[in-house]
C-alpha cells in the first residue's frame, strides 16, 4: 500500500531555505506567492492489510526516524485500497 | 586517562581527536567502531565531527541508531564524560542526550572559518581547566549549526547554566556579526542537566597546536583529564 509522508518544519521554526526560495520566486515575478515552507516527502510502500494499519506503520516510522519532533511535524496520506494509482 | 573516539561511517575528525588526546596530551586513546558494543574501558568518550552516515535524512539522524550509541547512553547515564563535536553534537541532539535540534545555517552557507567562543561555566568535565569568561579561538566547519530549541527550553538551559559556549567577538562580546549560523542566544555549545554530556559546534581538536592557527582547543581536553583525575570512574 502506498503511503505518503510529508515532513515540514513546525510553523514556529524559521525556515531559511523556504524564505530564500520565496525571495527567488519574487525575483522571478511570482509576487503573489506570499510565503514558502520547504519540507521532505517520503513514499513508503507498506505491506499492510488495511489503510489504518499502513497509516500506523508510517506514523511509527515518522515518529522514530523520518521527522525530528523538536523542529518538524508530519502529515500522512494513504492511498485508498483498490484505487487506481 | 583513556579516550574512546567513536568512528561512524563518514566521521572525518576522528583522527584529529585521537591525535589531540594521544599525541598532544599524551593520554591513552582508542578508536571505537560504530558497530562495536563496548567503549574499550574508556574514561571519556568523543563523538567526532564529520558526516556520519552521509548526513542522510538529517545530520545525526541515522548515527543515533548505531549499536555503539547504546553503550554511549549507558556511559553517559552513569556520569561518564561525553563530548560531541560538530557532527558529534548533532548526533547527541538526535539521540536526545542533549535538548534541541540543528537547523540549516541562517545564511544557508557552509561556514568554514575561525570563530571566537566564550566559556560560560567551568563546572563541567570539559571546561574545568578554563578561566571564567575565557575566549577561545576555534575553527568551525558546518552547514547545519543553527541551534534551535523551543523558547521555554532555551530559558531552562540558561536558568540551569547549561549554555557552556557562546559565539562572541574577539573581545568577548555577543554581537550579531560574531554569530556564524543564527543560533538562538548565540549558543555554540551546551551540556545536559547532569553536566557530563557536552556538545559544541566548533572544533577544539583541530586547535590543539599553534601550527594549526590556534592551540585554544587544548584546554577542553586538558579539562577532562583534570576532571578525570578527581573522578572515580
Amino acid at each position: 500500500m502506498r503511503v505518503r509522508v510529508f515532513v515540514t518544519l513546525k510553523p514556529s521554526v524559521f525556515d531559511p531555505q523556504g524564505t530564500t526560495v520565496a525571495e527567488a520566486l519574487h525575483t522571478l515575478g511570482y509576487g503573489s506567492v506570499e510565503s514558502v515552507r520547504q519540507g521532505k516527502y517520503f513514499e513508503l510502500d507498506v505491506n499492510a492489510s488495511s489503510a489504518d494499519q499502513a497509516r500506523q506503520v508510517a506514523a511509527g516510522a515518522a515518529d522514530q526516524l523520518l521527522a525530528n519532533p523538536v523542529i518538524e511535524s508530519y502529515r500522512i496520506e494513504v492511498d485508498a485500497p483498490g484505487a487506481a494509482s | 586517562m583513556k579516550f574512546a573516539v567513536v568512528v561512524f561511517p563518514g566521521s572525518n575528525c576522528d583522527h584529529d581527536a585521537y591525535h589531540a588526546a594521544k599525541h598532544v596530551l599524551g593520554q591513552d586513546a582508542e578508536f571505537v567502531w560504530h558497530k562495536d558494543t563496548s567503549l574499550a574501558g574508556a574514561d571519556a568518550v568523543v563523538l567526532p565531527g564529520g558526516f556520519a552516515h552521509g548526513d542522510y535524512l538529517r545530520t545525526g539522524a541515522i548515527a543515533r541508531f548505531s549499536p555503539v550509541m547504546q553503550e554511549v547512553r549507558r556511559f553517559a547515564a552513569a556520569g561518564g564524560p561525553v563530548i560531541g563535536i560538530c557532527n558529534g553534537f548533532q548526533v547527541l541532539l538526535e539521540a536526545g542526550l542533549l535538548p534541541g535540534a540543528m537547523l540549516r545555517n541562517a545564511s544557508l552557507q557552509f561556514r568554514c572559518e575561525h570563530v571566537h567562543v566564550r566559556v560560560e561555566h567551568l563546572d563541567t568535565p570539559f571546561t574545568a581547566a578554563c578561566r571564567a569568561g575565557q575566549v577561545l579561538k576555534l575553527p568551525i566547519a558546518h552547514g547545519e549549526g543553527n541551534y534551535y530549541a523551543e523558547p521555554q527550553v532555551v530559558e531552562a538551559l540558561e536558568r540551569n547554566r547549561q549554555v557552556l559556549f557562546r559565539y562572541v567577538s574577539p573581545a568577548g562580546q555577543v554581537t550579531a556579526d560574531a554569530n556564524p549560523n543564527g543560533s538562538v542566544n548565540a549558543i555554540a555549545g551546551l551540556c545536559n542537566q547532569a553536566r557530563n554530556v557536552v556538545g559544541l559546534m566548533p572544533h577544539p581538536e583541530r586547535a590543539c597546536e599553534s601550527v594549526l592557527g590556534s592551540a585554544d582547543g587544548l584546554v577542553i581536553f586538558e579539562s577532562v583529564v583534570k576532571a578525570g583525575s578527581s573522578l572515580s570512574l
